[in-house]
């Protein structure tokens, strides 16, 4: 019998290595799993590579990760924001390393590794500072960019359902990242809000079938309402 | 002979911009100025609206007090979604710019040059932290990418310019540009004008611009 469920966040993250490559779903606080990430700080493992869109916001979630230290580089396409004061600090400071990725170009890397694409060739991004020292290639008159994919040991996602199978369905906008880096690592854990009997989900309806996912933990739903997850989380 | 003329409002520049919009049209609209044309859409034209975090067919913000940021746009505002309105994960909603699926994008800029090259992402200031977020892909992905932009810099320089001094965004890119003193486009034989504001003559948009411009 296949049961992919876990009683918590802690459970799921147990055996996260030092030195190893994580995604973080979500893109502003939709699709951030925060119960996930303040079970990765808890859990202890350092040396990390960070995937996600942004470089942590205020004091909780990635940002406290950063603050403590634990994250040696980060991949992803918008680290400044108005409160990403750690990221910033250790950025100036030297102490962690930033590897900027136009987004289109961070969703295709990450989808490519969970295809099996070997590299790709993208428009964008040529002839800018990003592309710098990369191959390019001219192909039927434009140019193009040999972009590699990023493979991940672990991903942590929020989706909105899920059944022990891992089938998931996802909310709105928070689906942001979430489909494609479950594809991306050898091992993702996805938070949700509800587990449903096996059939219950629509298949016509399931984002990402349960072969992606391979543990799945229950955390209460958060309010999204005005404010955003990190106040009302308070 | 003092030139007297009236330079165009933001919302001005924005209803100019929904007004070159057609019926159908599929849209990205940056953060920033761009972000107000979504307040001038004609009515009677069908326009939909796309967000790089997976939305096709975003409406206007919610009233207060139900917002719910599980549905925010690529300024991680809250948003509605139209009926008929769909989401999608982040590689099929690059690959809809990239793809070339998106009809217009519409960004602003630090620079644009006379052969379209785009600068809106970075000053190059060493102590800057760099953030790209979508701008290369939205620059290069559109079929047609739109700039809204102050025809001069705080210090009076033009943004228009032979060659772009800050980092690039995209080659090429820029067919048209948007500004509070006249719309432009730009393309192989150079930049034409499309419009002026009123009271403003060639000749004095002209000295305000660096870049040869025709009729």
């Amino acid at each position: 019998m296949i049961d992919k469920c876990v009683p918590s966040p802690a459970h799921a993250l147990a055996e996260v290595r030092d030195g190893a490559t994580v995604m973080i779903g979500g893109f502003g606080t939709a699709g951030l799993p925060h119960e996930l990430v303040d079970a990765l700080i808890a859990q202890g493992a350092t040396d990390l590579t960070i995937v996600n869109n942004n470089a942590g916001n205020g004091d909780t979630g990635l940002a406290a990760l950063l603050a403590a230290g634990r994250v040696r580089k980060i991949i992803c396409s918008f680290p400044r924001q108005t409160d990403s004061w750690h990221f910033d600090r250790l950025y100036r400071a030297g102490q962690l390393e930033l590897e900027l990725v136009p987004q289109g170009n961070l969703a295709e890397r990450i989808r490519a590794a969970g295809a099996g694409i070997g590299g790709f060739f993208t428009p964008t991004g040529y002839g800018t500072e990003l592309a710098k020292g990369k191959e390019t290639r001219r192909i039927d008159g434009r140019w193009y960019v040999l972009e590699q994919p990023i493979h991940a040991d672990l991903a942590l996602i929020k989706a909105e359902r899920g059944d022990r199978w891992g089938n998931l369905t996802y909310r709105m906008t928070a689906r942001n990242f979430g489909p494609i880096m479950a594809m991306a690592a050898r091992h993702t854990v996805a938070s949700v809000h509800d587990i449903v009997p096996l059939g219950a989900l629509d298949p016509e309806a399931i984002v990402t079938p349960g072969l992606f996912v391979q543990a799945l933990v229950q955390v209460p739903r958060q309010a999204t309402g005005a404010g955003g997850i990190g106040k009302v989380a308070a | 002979m003092i030139a007297v003329h009236s330079p165009w409002t933001r919302a001005d520049m924005a209803a100019l911009v929904a007004g070159d919009l057609l019926d159908g049209a599929v849209v990205n609209l940056g953060i920033g100025l761009p972000t107000l044309v979504a307040n001038h859409l004609p009515p009677g034209r069908e326009i939909l609206l796309h967000s790089e975090n997976g939305v096709l067919g975003m409406g206007p913000a919610p009233p207060a007090g139900e917002e719910d940021f599980d549905l925010i746009n690529a300024g991680k505002q809250p948003v509605t979604l139209l009926p008929g309105g769909s989401f999608f994960h982040h590689a099929d909603s690059f690959a809809m710019m990239r793809g070339g699926h998106l009809d217009v994008c519409v960004l602003g800029a630090f620079q644009v040059s006379a052969g379209g090259d785009l600068a809106n992402w970075h000053t190059g200031a060493p102590d800057a932290i760099p953030a790209v977020g979508g701008a290369m892909d939205l620059a290069i992905g559109a079929r047609q990418t739109w700039v809204m932009m102050d025809h001069r810099t705080k210090s009076g320089a033009s943004k228009l310019v032979p060659e772009c001094s800050y980092p690039l965004t995209g080659l090429a890119c820029v067919s048209r540009v948007y500004t509070e003193l006249a719309v432009i486009d730009l393309g192989p034989r150079g930049a034409r004008v499309r419009r002026r504001c009123r009271g403003l003559t060639m000749e004095a948009l002209q000295a305000l611009t660096d870049i040869p411009l025709a009729q």
